[in-house]
């Protein structure tokens, strides 16, 4: 048991720095993708974690496999899609989800044929998969940074933020400016997904989000509690995600969200709020 | 209510030859009129007769194509308004208290600190709808009912001056709405303005003094036994069938123009 689940962190310093790095990027993606879910907004954020590929590819090809480079270019390319978007998505017919999905597709491709043009096959994987193992002190730092922030900002903004998410006519008649606390809120998404990138690539880095997000919400009924679960969830599978990685020699980014996918499957039939098995909400 | 039209009132909303496009078509067309300081008005009509968009104008959040709204209490925090039940997400993680509280929003900004004062202005407010007992329920657990004197209880503390409500007795049960009509009343008294859309000819028959029957333009306005006449509702329904002859079925007043006018 012992040496099964702690003694790897013992020994290896590069595995105690990606679980410190799961540990740090949990606190501050899980409330965000609580937000996120009671936004209704799941599938615009899956929408904008892709559109980062770009802006990471420019950064790769300026700096090589340089994280906090690649972690700014791909900010930036997720803010310009966001706006894009719902420029888009203002002027013409078409809805929002419509619009962010045609513009994710196109970042998509352009990133990957961005990185190919320079780097090989396995840089591409790591950008797309991430590398947790390979998360170095300034990495760590950022992530760490980005997570202060991140939950500093949404406890100043909680109150109108939440008033925003369930009752955007109410917060309108009130003169409330909801838009500008969407916008703040649309930005911390845009950096907490830089620094899951970092860590889980950029087609895993919404796992970090949404799954411990959803699986809390069989597990809670309050925003407070759904945060902690969330959060608790996020850790868990991250610890676990790395010890199998470490011992079946899995891909350590999709070994964590696999793990985070199991629970939330195990949640959806035994969770005790509106689960399969507990109709009541 | 006598008197309605007397000079001495003060006209709180003036409407002056407004008209509103909602989605490439007229849904407010050529309005004046005025709302006067205490009064209680039912808005009635069709469905796409423009019911919610009066509110809306009224709030500035749709854009008025002609004409002007005066309002003689021109700060956004003389209105209240409570849209339909339908447009709010009842499974949201919050308590009774956390929605009640928010009605202090405006009053108090997002950044304050509930106090001794401010909590017991909240609640007194949960006291009034009846639901002190129940304050740190989730919502999920309400009922329909309940829900509605939630934001019953929001909108009072609100305590404007000009206080619109959008169909608030679609979901509630009776005893509910009684208890909802009691405390409109009590808003009226203490001289607020309130003006309530609704299809319910007979919770408007019986309890608001003043209607307005609107079918894009202004059908009848007056106390409510002159307004809410045969010939009247003919023609609102006459005006009506020219755009919206699909809609008949799901709308309860026009039922009621279908099978007796």
């Amino acid at each position: 048991m012992y040496e099964f689940f702690i003694e790897p962190f013992g020994t290896y310093p590069f595995l105690r720095r990606a679980l410190i790095a799961c540990i740090a990027l949990s606190m501050g993606c899980a409330p965000v993708g609580v937000l996120l879910v009671l936004r209704r907004m799941s599938l615009m954020g899956d929408a904008l974690s892709h559109s980062v590929l770009p802006g990471v590819a420019l950064g790769y090809l300026f700096m090589g496999l340089s994280l906090p480079a690649m972690g700014i270019g791909g900010m930036f390319s997720g803010l310009i899609v966001a706006l894009l978007a719902s420029f888009i998505s203002r002027k013409t017919v078409l809805k929002e989800d419509a619009s962010f999905v045609g513009f994710y597709l196109i970042a998509l491709a352009l990133g990957a044929i961005l990185v190919s043009t320079k780097g090989k096959n396995i840089d591409l994987m790591h950008i797309l998969f991430g590398s947790i193992l390979a998360v170095d002190k300034a990495s760590l730092l950022l992530i760490a940074g980005i997570t202060t922030i991140s939950l500093f900002v949404m406890a100043l903004i909680f109150r109108p933020l939440v008033l925003e998410c369930f009752d955007p006519i109410f917060m309108r008649s009130i003169g409330g400016r909801g838009s500008l606390y969407h916008l703040i809120f649309m930005g911390l998404v845009v950096l907490n997904m830089v620094s899951a990138f970092q860590a889980l690539g950029t087609l895993m880095a919404l796992g970090m989000m949404m799954l411990p997000a959803i699986t809390a919400r069989f597990w809670a009924r309050e925003i407070w509690s759904l945060y902690l679960v969330a959060i608790l969830v996020a850790i868990v599978s991250g610890f676990l995600g790395l010890v199998f990685s470490y011992h079946y020699g899995w891909p350590s980014g999709p070994a964590i969200i696999l793990t985070s996918g199991v629970l939330y499957l195990v949640t959806v039939v035994f969770g005790p709020y509106g689960s399969l098995r507990c109709r009541r909400t | 209510m006598v008197g309605f039209m007397t000079k001495d009132l003060k006209s709180v909303l003036s409407f002056k030859n407004v008209s509103v496009s909602y989605k490439n078509h007229l849904a407010l067309d050529n309005i004046s009129i005025d709302f006067f300081e205490g009064s209680l008005t039912a808005v009635l009509g069709p469905n796409g007769g423009g019911k919610s968009t009066l509110l809306k104008a009224i709030l500035g959040l749709v854009p008025l194509q002609k004409g002007e709204i005066q309002r003689f209490y021109p700060k956004l925090t003389d209105i209240a308004y409570l849209a339909q039940q339908t447009e709010v997400d009842r499974t949201f993680p919050l308590t009774v208290y956390d929605v009640v509280a928010l009605g202090l929003s405006q009053a108090k900004g997002f950044f304050q600190e509930i106090d001794q004062k401010t909590d017991a202005t909240i609640q007194k407010a949960l006291e009034k709808v009846g639901l002190k007992d129940i304050a740190h329920r989730s919502l999920h657990m309400l009922s329909g009912g309940q829900f509605q004197r939630i934001l019953f209880a929001r909108t009072m503390l609100q305590d404007a001056k000009i206080i619109l409500l959008d169909e608030p007795f679609a979901a509630v049960d009776r005893y509910t709405m009684e208890d909802l009509i009691k405390i409109v009343q009590g808003w009226t008294t203490e001289g607020r303005t309130v003006i309530i859309v609704s299809h319910d000819l007979e919770i408007v028959q019986s309890y608001f003094p003043q209607s307005l029957l609107l079918a894009r333009s202004v059908i009848a306005y007056g106390a409510t036994k002159q307004v809410l006449t045969l010939e009247n509702l003919r023609q609102a329904k006459r005006s009506s069938g020219e755009w919206e002859v699909s809609n008949l079925e799901n709308d309860k007043t026009m039922q009621f123009f279908k099978d007796d006018v």
